[in-house]
């Protein structure tokens, strides 16, 4: 990180062209993540964007001594990302990324039709924008106009705050000088600066020149440089300047009225994600109603359902996004469901509607746990209760746990209502679990939970070894199962492999169904690829998929890393992918000429012998082989 | 059309002259560029065929800088005024802010004048347009041809100004009257800033 320390607040000069920038600037260096974010500056070269991010940087670090800051321009991080892709190590750029609390980045126009970066920025800021992390951009135009730019780039840029910063009006030019006189000691005759600031420079770094040149002069000996008398004669004057001036006047005269200022008000309440129904009925009014009033009582509702969201999320974090704290004229409505919430009567977390049934491919290598599934949906409670699914990360398993909820939530469809399924990771139900014990509303959490017809928990082995969690747990999980309640549970292992789980939890899990679902097979494989090259728009032709798949894999998730990377490569040197392409980019040995690729027997088979198969894989070389054999 | 992005803090204006073949619309836009300083203007674009008729249209967009906060931007652009350009003039006027009919001072143009202001009114109505809330100026361009060949101001307002709009004599090809053309067509639109459909 490069920051210049001299870039404060302190040695900002705010005039008229950047005194909505500034503003920004500082409430996001003071609350990252929840003034504007992202928050976007742009403006013409040398009117201070890099001062600003450099202010930001500083007072935010100076206000929270352990905020994690990156700082760099857009090339830096362009560079860095693609060295991450070429040294294959694109998930720990992303995730030191992720990491960040704030990231400020510099001249992000040279974006413009690099598609690669967008899509990577694209989620890398969905990412960060989630975890409440600061972005601040700065460029040379408005999110708008960069040119080749997906749409869905564009919106984000634009969905915090866009500000801009102008050049410098006069006063704001004789105070910048000042302030460049004073820190380094310079000293002219007076009305010397004034009228230095009479040229309408474009940006301060124009100023700061001619400065330099002045004080250059002053120091060979051509000591008392003096203003001149004014040069207001000299202007040219042309029938577009008097156009322009009247242009200028014009829109002042119309746009700077009530309408403005409501419509300013409007554009930044929406910026902020709040409904402005009642705000854009005014500007239909035929006279100035009473803008004060208005806005005053707009804001204290507004500020009135923060409150409430904060209330809300407090009892409940889902609620927080409720689109019911977004509209002042829903008060009620949202007062309503504070109080609902607070009395606990609101499920907890459920299961996320992306992850269907109907979206998990399945083969000998998780046929029984989505059997299980299956079954666990036709009959909730009745079967295998709890259901406990294990296997490595990235197999499927939160997938399944999600559709199974999804599944459950439907109800049984012959007219009984939907059922409150809570469905939440490990983590979340502690973390709420540790809110509880903080704001002293633990019955309030049991309740919510003991509410709930069905409870699906992701990654259970975070409980282990967490005392109070696990007792909580025990109780709740009795709870639900003594009442036929359907409990289901994923894990990274078998219970028996869980360490520091209670006993008496370890025997509950083990007493419904374990099933384990293994890396995908290659029939599964095929599957995948299929789907995932189809979802990627690209063409999923037999030997295609047949050749990628040979390729053992740990998770579906290095599948969906094969297809991107293997897309890019393929548009990266404008060629369709082929299995030759895939080959010579994954590394994997070209089938011998002549020789019968051998007809390997799918299915079952496959998923048993699975182990060696990646083993061979795995091997080293020929010749490390040759070595071993011969020993 | 929006006119001011309040979120970006923009205006946009669409000027479209209008007028008959050979009236003088693209030789207005040629005097504008021609004042205007280069940092401030964008390149003219003009398609024009062999003979130097306006084919496609011409474009001149021109950078205001930031007025009252608002980065403001003019784009002025003509429509081939030869009759069997209908389809591209429609286009063309397609969320125009203002209109400046562009008329051939030259008695025996005269009917060609009419024709022409009658099918800006059509096309107008093809998009849904009322013509009287759209900004209109007149121009009786030529106007420094021997008075025999032309018909005075007050005529031509006989014959078209209808509506009576603003309408101005002038010289394109010298300047006179352009600017003070552009300028009320200018008022006129910016007048609309402050009342409704600036969103």
């Amino acid at each position: 990180m490069r920051l210049d320390t001299r870039f404060t607040f302190d040695t900002l000069v705010v005039g008229g062209g950047n005194r909505l920038a500034a503003a920004a600037a500082r409430a996001v260096a003071e609350q990252p993540g929840s003034a504007y974010n992202p928050l976007f500056v742009y403006g013409t070269t040398g009117l201070g964007k890099t001062h600003l991010m450099g202010a930001i940087a500083q007072l935010a670090m100076q206000l929270q001594p352990g905020i994690e800051l990156e700082y760099l321009s857009l090339e830096e991080f362009m560079g860095q990302m693609h060295a991450a892709i070429s040294a294959g190590e694109l998930e720990t750029f992303t995730r030191r990324y992720e990491a960040v609390g704030m990231l400020l980045l510099d001249d992000v126009q040279f974006i413009a039709g690099r598609r690669e970066t967008q899509g990577e920025l694209l989620r890398l800021f969905e990412r960060m924008q989630m975890q409440g992390s600061q972005i601040v951009l700065t460029s040379d135009r408005p999110p708008s106009e960069l040119d080749d730019v997906d749409d869905r780039l564009v919106s984000r840029l634009s969905g915090g705050l866009i500000v801009d910063v102008t050049a410098p009006d006069f006063e704001t030019r004789v105070a910048i000088l000042r302030t460049l006189c004073r820190e380094r000691k310079l000293a002219f005759r007076d009305g010397m600066l004034e009228e230095l600031a009479r040229f309408e420079f474009n940006n301060v770094r124009e100023l700061q020149g001619a400065l330099n040149r002045l004080a250059a002069h002053q120091a060979i000996g051509l000591a008392d440089v003096a203003p001149r008398p004014s040069r207001q004669a000299q202007r040219p004057v042309n029938e577009f300047e008097s156009f322009l001036s009247e242009v200028a006047s014009a829109v002042q005269e119309h746009v700077e009225s009530w309408r403005t200022r409501l419509r300013e008000r409007i554009a930044y309440w929406s910026g902020e994600g709040y409904r402005t129904g009642v705000l854009q009925r005014a500007l239909d009014l035929q006279k100035e109603p009473d803008l004060d009033g208005l806005l005053a009582t707009y804001t204290a509702a507004v500020e009135h359902l923060k409150r409430l969201e904060k209330a809300a999320s407090g009892a409940d974090e889902r609620l927080g996004a409720d689109p019911v704290f977004r509209d002042p004229e829903r008060l009620g409505e949202a007062e309503d469901l504070v109080e609902r919430a607070l009395s606990g009567q609101t499920p907890p977390a459920a299961p996320n509607a992306s992850f269907q049934r109907e979206g998990f491919d399945v083969g000998p290598s998780n046929q029984l746990a989505a059997h299980a599934a299956d079954e666990v949906v036709a009959a909730p409670g009745a079967t295998y209760n709890p259901l406990l699914i294990h296997g490595p990360s990235g197999v499927g398993k939160t997938h399944l746990l999600h559709a199974i909820g999804n599944a459950l939530a439907l109800g049984a469809g012959d007219g009984e209502a939907t059922r409150a399924v809570g469905c939440v990771h490990a983590q979340k139900f502690m973390d709420g679990l540790i809110a509880a014990i903080q704001n002293g509303t633990v019955e309030r959490w049991r309740t919510r939970y003991a509410g709930v017809s069905a409870l699906l928990i992701d990654d259970v082995q975070f409980v282990a070894g967490k005392e109070r969690t696990q007792e909580e747990f025990f109780a709740l999980f009795n709870t639900l199962v003594s009442e036929g309640r359907q409990v289901v549970l994923t894990s990274d292992r078998p219970p028996g492999e869980i360490p520091d789980l209670e006993a008496r939890l370890r025997s509950r899990f083990e007493g419904g169904l374990v099933v384990a679902i293994q890396p995908p097979d290659r029939t599964l494989r095929e599957r995948l690829f299929t789907r995932y090259l189809e979802h990627a728009g690209r063409p999923a032709p037999p030997e295609l998929v047949h050749t990628l798949a040979e390729q053992p894999v740990q998770s579906v998730r290095e599948i969906i890393g094969v297809v991107n990377r293997l897309g890019a490569v393929a548009d990266a040197s404008n060629a369709p992918l082929t299995p030759q392409l895939a080959r010579a980019e994954l590394g994997m040995p070209t089938p011998l000429a002549g020789v019968p690729a051998v007809q390997r027997s799918r299915g079952t088979r496959d998923a048993s012998f699975l182990d060696v198969e990646k083993v061979i894989w795995e091997w080293p070389a020929v010749a490390d082989r040759l070595i071993e054999e011969y020993r | 059309m929006s006119l001011v992005n309040y979120a970006t803090r923009e205006i946009t204006c669409k000027i479209v002259y209008y007028g008959p073949g050979r009236s003088g619309k693209t030789t207005n836009l040629h005097y504008i560029y021609g004042q205007v300083p280069g940092d401030r203007k964008g390149q003219m674009v003009s398609l024009a065929t062999q003979t130097d008729r306006t084919l496609f249209f011409d474009f001149l967009p021109i950078d205001l800088g930031t007025i009252s906060g608002f980065s403001t931007r003019f784009q002025l652009y003509t429509v081939p005024g030869q009759v069997y350009y209908a389809t591209t003039r429609r286009l063309v006027l397609q969320g125009a802010d203002g209109v400046v009919f562009v008329a051939d001072s030259q008695s025996r143009q005269l009917k060609e004048n009419v024709e022409s202001f009658q099918d800006l009114h059509a096309n107008l109505a093809e998009h849904g347009v009322a013509a009287r809330d759209v900004p209109l100026v007149i121009q009786y361009n030529k106007q420094d041809l021997p008075r025999d060949m032309i018909m005075s101001p007050d005529e031509l307002d006989e014959q078209l100004n209808f509506r009576e709009v603003p309408s101005f004599a002038a010289d394109a090809l010298h300047g006179p009257g352009v600017f003070v053309t552009l300028r009320a067509i200018s008022e006129q639109v910016l007048q609309r800033l402050s009342g409704k459909g600036g969103r």
